[in-house]
């Protein structure tokens, strides 16, 4: 599933990693556990979250995850922002909550990781 | 080659900062990027830990041709039981560091999943050394 894809599924807005529309996302997994993330050895994978500080940044960057989905509208800050260019993260932000998003996204064919 | 990175207890904004100047070494040194990944989480993870629960702590990363060794060693109130540390779900962490999307038990066995030796040490009331090491 393309970035795009996803952004138009959610009616979300890209606010980093803008020009990364055609990127190719082939797992979604969801959790506010960064320890959990951590724990995972996939590629091509967006992290569905509603933590959003440095941690998650930080999170994305070690496990080398290139795209973090911020759902319940969560905001991310100028510090977020600046880390995740830095380190080419896309950030993308929606209104739904998570139930809602991972539906939306399982639905139209993103797969779980396990 | 040996870096020195000091981590500050409680500052959440900067936790990380370490395990990312790292993670830019290796990657500079041409370092296997699953070797990095590895290295990296498991120095994310103590470092999040000195961060959470010492005072103060150093950082030091010494590199080889033939493995990489990484010293943490911090001041604080230290480890009363390691084997039950080690074990999956057991925390102390404080609802500050749950909110930061750690504490759940998780840290000290995930570091032990990605390194190759890991060597825990602690005086309590004094601090802690973890000790790990990654070959090659």
């Amino acid at each position: 599933m393309k970035i795009k894809e996803i952004v138009d599924i959610l009616n979300a807005k890209v606010v980093s990693g803008s020009g990364c529309d055609n990127l190719d996302i082939a797992h979604g997994f969801a959790s506010d556990l960064m320890s959990d993330v951590l724990t995972l050895d996939t590629e091509k994978m967006i992290l569905i979250t509603g933590l959003a500080n440095m941690q998650t940044i930080r999170t994305a960057e070690m496990a080398d995850v290139q795209c973090i989905l911020f759902v319940r509208d969560k905001q991310v800050t100028e510090e977020m922002l600046e880390i995740a260019e830095e380190q080419d993260i896309i950030l993308i932000q929606c209104k739904y909550s998570m139930f809602n998003a991972v539906g939306k996204l399982y639905t139209a064919g993103l797969q779980p990781v396990y | 080659m040996e870096f020195i990175y000091e981590v500050e207890g409680g500052n959440f904004t900067k936790a990380g900062n370490a395990s990312s100047a790292v993670k830019k070494t290796l990657k500079q040194l041409n370092v296997n990027p699953k070797i990095v990944k590895r290295i990296v989480v498991a120095l994310y993870e103590a470092e999040v830990n000195v961060v959470a629960h010492a005072y103060k702590g150093v950082i030091t990363v010494n590199i080889t041709p033939e493995h990489i060794n990484i010293l943490l060693d911090d001041e604080g109130p230290g480890i009363p039981d390691i084997d039950l540390a080690m074990k999956e779900g057991f925390s102390t962490a404080s609802s500050k560091v749950r909110e930061m999307g750690f504490g759940a038990g998780m840290g000290l066995p995930n570091i032990k999943k990605n390194v190759d030796d890991l060597n825990v040490s602690s005086i309590v009331d004094k601090g802690t050394k973890v000790e790990m090491k990654t070959y090659l």
